[in-house]
């Protein structure tokens, strides 16, 4: 399991940053980011299973 | 009979937060949304940290070094930090745009405020003890900066002992200090309703209803 996840995702090398100015920032930090925001985005679309009790 | 602080106490603590209010067993309807899920997610993920740094605190900051379960626990208790984190920001981001400081709820606005900076502090110094490469670099370049505001002087990042300190008593206590009050302060005023939406033609609708 763990030889294919290290297939996926190859760890050996230096990060990966983004820059615009005095801003930088590592990919994975933004692709955290970008799931937070969509998981947000979800969460106010996405409606509760069970419909809401009193 | 004389008036006793105890006594004084549980008058005060029950008039503030009566049994129905400290544990309901109802909520409004308009929490019938996954966002408010956030804030217990958040404390979830807290309870994770802290169970997972009491086993780290009984073996030792060398035991993640020289033993698989070490490594287990220890990644736990990170990626517990990461979620706790995740959740966070984004209970923060709910609670900004419903402005949730409205109806006198100012305090769990300012202490969830403040549980959050004085989280970043728990993480910071956590990062400081984890025994390896990055934490000295992290020491040194945190050093630089805080000294440059005049706090180097009593707050020493290259000092492991302070720093492992505060990690493990003094910002943990903190934290779980701010989570208490915040939580009960919203058990005493409850959730914040939507804002009012505007008067239709049929019917009305204000706060604290919500059309499903």
């Amino acid at each position: 399991m763990s030889d294919v996840i290290a297939a996926l995702v190859n760890l050996n090398h230096p990060g990966h940053y983004v820059h615009f100015g005095w801003i930088e920032i590592s990919v994975a930090n933004l692709i955290v980011i970008a799931l937070m925001v969509i998981v947000f985005v979800l969460a106010l679309l996405l409606p509760i299973p069970h419909g809401g009790r009193k | 009979m004389r008036p006793t602080w105890t006594g004084w106490l549980r008058r005060r603590g029950l008039e503030s937060l009566p049994p129905e209010k400290l544990l309901p067993d109802t909520q409004p309807a308009y929490v019938a949304s996954l966002v408010y899920v956030f804030g217990a997610l958040t404390l979830a993920a807290f309870a994770v940290v802290v169970l997972s740094g009491l086993v780290l605190a009984v073996e030792g900051v060398n035991w993640w070094h020289v033993s698989r379960a070490g490594l287990l626990v220890n990644s736990i208790h990170l990626w517990g930090t990461e979620l706790f984190f995740f959740f966070m920001v984004i209970h923060l981001w709910g609670k900004f745009f419903m402005a949730a400081w409205r109806g006198r709820r100012r305090a769990t606005w300012l202490t969830g405020v403040l549980a959050f900076v004085v989280s970043i502090a728990t993480a910071f110094t956590g990062y400081l003890s984890q025994q390896n490469f990055d934490s000295e670099w992290i020491g040194t370049q945190a050093k630089d900066g805080i000294n440059a505001t005049g706090a180097g002087a009593f707050w020493n990042v290259l000092n492991f002992g302070q720093m492992l300190l505060w990690h493990i008593v003094l910002l943990p206590l903190a934290v779980s200090v701010l989570i208490g009050i915040h939580v009960l302060l919203v058990r005493r005023r409850g959730v914040v309703p939507p804002f009012a939406t505007p008067p239709s033609a049929g019917g009305e609708a204000g706060a604290g209803e919500s059309g499903r």
